[in-house]
């Protein structure tokens, strides 16, 4: 039992959902959509083609030992230049939400690593009014490949966020125009839907900017280290802590809704799993055995059971819990290392590692247990191995020659390719979109901080996550309703 | 008293400490790895280590811990000559209990990190139990990587991170 009540009684990690309404007086519906669609989408599949290039031609050289390769050095793709005038303020009170969501809908569209924006100065035309006429030639005249127009207004507890997407080249609107309503607090989650809108459009895959993140926040020396509970939204905006730091707490897990996450703590003296309602910041363990240490949960992908590694007598191996019930059920019976497994999406296999072979490998089974087939075939040690959401990869942790790397593999261990590497990388998770990968880099030495940092799939893209302080062990959530 | 008395009051501690304060490496303060931290676990002094029955003779000159190869929990012959002194002493001053901790150095995950450590803790439980001393008088702990006791980033502080400490869970007012 977790002694320890939550720092704060009530705290709001998710605003409320905006509601999305399309823009019903659209006057620029169009029935050739699709065709516009596809000339926007011409500028940036190519470079979406190259990205996923970095994984497939390796797949042919896979069974030859060791195509090891930094797909940092893949072509550079160029970022499809957009334009966003301020979104308009409708009325006075509207001014700074109108200034702020703008600066946030470019800022997840540039940090995509797909879109480049075109600074105000080079404007040439102005947008005044949401519904004025757009002047193709102008945006065109200063290489804007996507223009996005919006409108903000604002009264009491509610602000109406409106925009829409053109398409330059074709001088065409691209999609309907869409409004988003909620509370002045949500007003980031509504730009980041927005932001997500366009990335859809323009990828044709969904977007996953308005998401939140999990991790563990650090502070302290080295070998006295403060750990503690915290949420942020993908950006690292709107922090809020779901622990205090008196006992240490690893690897915090979203469930698949959202509404609940799983994490590791030592509150008892002895490391053992718990589960969080995210509303009401209430913990409960699960899955306790006297005498043993429970780690490394995760979550099905229906939420109802959660699969961990159980140490008993010195020896690790992986095991489920019904959330409900309580009721456990033991998937691996060996005398090595089993852990950190992971559900795919479909919820009918675990993907795992374990040290049978003599050191830590990837391998697959049945989301029931039994025969175990090993996926992992390169030289090093490969750890920590995460279902990507849209089923089709698999990133992991891997050692070798004394650095560390994230990597991503297909399902069946074919087109490794590693993605990044340092002196410690480690613990991707997924962006909702299968896109992105998050994951700790730690440095080395005394001074050696851990940080988030985020890389597309593709290896490109790399980027610090901005915290607040040294930040590990990160969990992105689902997208957000 | 007899011991198990006196390690069932000991467990009843543990507990209710934990709420306060839940491990040794909690907010009260690190410990000093060597076992006599203030951390909710051990309430008595170290005593004098020239005094045998001391916690501090058992850290210092018994050896509180012993050390293993990358990747590795089998014991070498240095780890077992040093827990065979520990159970002797075990043996003597049997009003202790005693929590194993296992540790790792940071070259690994930190999954891979917890389950070594608590291979480790076991292989030295499992001496000390070949050794006479009794199951229920141990419990261990893995700390995984979470715990290093030296900071830089070399084979010289790996080799000492890679522990198991035998963490002495009784006042030392023996």
């Amino acid at each position: 039992m977790i002694c320890k009540t939550p720092p704060n009684g009530r705290m709001r990690l998710f605003f409320p959902a905006p509601d999305q309404i399309k823009d019903d007086n659209e006057h620029t519906r169009n029935e050739r959509k699709k065709d516009k669609y596809m000339t926007l989408l011409r500028t940036l599949i190519p470079a979406l083609a190259i990205a996923l290039s970095g994984v497939m031609p390796m797949a042919s050289t896979m069974a030859q030992a060791e195509p090891l390769r930094i797909i940092l050095d893949s072509p550079v793709i160029e970022p499809l230049p957009f334009a966003i005038p301020q979104f308009i303020a409708e009325n006075g009170e509207a001014g700074q939400y109108a200034a702020d969501i703008s600066r946030v809908v470019a800022s997840d569209l540039v940090n995509s690593g797909l879109f480049r924006e075109i600074g105000a100065d080079a404007y040439i035309s102005n947008v005044t009014s949401f519904d004025a006429p757009v002047s193709y030639n102008d945006w065109q005249a200063i290489s804007a490949q996507a223009l996005i127009t919006g409108a903000v207004s604002a009264s009491g507890d509610r602000i109406v966020v409106k925009f829409r997407l053109f398409d330059i080249a074709s001088g065409q609107p691209l999609g309907e125009g869409l409004q988003f309503a909620g509370t002045p607090g949500s007003w980031r989650r509504m730009a980041h839907k927005v932001a997500d809108a366009v990335y859809s459009r323009i990828t044709s895959e969904s977007g996953y900017f308005d998401s939140r993140v999990v991790y563990v926040e650090e502070s302290g020396p080295k070998d006295n280290r403060l750990k503690r509970l915290a949420v942020m939204d993908y950006d690292g905006a709107n922090v809020a802590y779901l622990t205090d730091s008196s006992s240490i707490v690893l690897a915090p897990r979203f469930s698949p809704g959202g509404e609940s996450i799983l994490f590791t703590s030592y509150s008892s003296g002895f490391p053992a799993i718990y589960i969080m309602d995210v509303a009401s910041l209430g913990v409960r363990s699960l899955g306790e055995q006297p005498g043993t240490m429970t780690f490394a949960p995760r979550f099905s992908p229906n939420g109802r059971t959660v699969v961990f590694s159980l140490e008993r007598g010195g020896n690790s191996d992986i095991y489920t819990v019904d959330v409900a019930s309580g009721q456990l059920n033991q998937l691996t019976n060996a005398p090595s290392i089993e852990t950190a497994p992971s559900f795919s999406p479909d919820g009918s296999q675990i993907v795992f590692e374990s040290d049978r072979s003599g050191n830590q490998q990837l391998y697959i089974m049945s989301a029931n247990g039994g025969d175990a087939q090993r996926i992992s075939g390169g030289a090093g040690r490969y750890g920590t191995p995460v279902w990507s959401p849209r089923g089709d990869l698999i990133a992991f942790t891997k050692q070798n020659e004394g650095r560390f790397h994230i990597g991503v593999m297909r399902t069946d261990g074919s087109g490794e390719g590693l993605l990044t590497g340092s002196y410690l990388d480690e613990g991707p998770t997924w962006s909702p979109n299968g896109r992105v990968i998050m994951f700790t880099r730690q440095g080395a030495g005394a001074e050696g901080q851990p940080a988030l940092f985020s890389v597309d799939i593709s290896g490109r893209n790399l980027r610090q996550v901005p915290t607040s302080g040294p930040a590990s062990d990160p969990a992105w959530s689902p997208l957000l309703p | 008293m007899a011991y198990m008395t006196k390690a069932l009051i000991l467990m009843t501690a543990l507990g209710l400490a934990a709420c306060k304060n839940p491990d040794r490496y909690g907010a009260g303060g690190p410990g000093d790895g060597a076992g006599a931290g203030a951390g909710g676990i051990q309430t008595g002094g170290l005593g004098d280590a020239s005094d045998p029955r001391s916690v501090a003779y058992f850290n210092q000159t018994v050896g509180d811990r012993v050390l293993f190869a990358v990747d590795q929990a089998t014991l070498s012959d240095t780890a077992r000559q040093t827990l065979a002194g520990q159970a002797q002493w075990l043996n003597t001053n049997s009003d202790y209990a005693i929590i194993i901790e296992g540790h790792a150095d940071e070259q690994g995950t930190r999954e891979y990190n917890l389950a070594l450590g608590a291979r480790r803790a076991s292989a030295v439980q499992d001496f000390l139990i070949s050794q006479g001393i009794s199951a229920n008088r141990m419990r261990t702990v893995s700390y995984g990587k979470e715990r290093p006791v030296e900071v830089c980033s070399d084979e010289s502080c790996f080799s000492r991170n890679r522990r198991a400490v035998t963490v002495l869970s009784v006042g030392a007012g023996a």
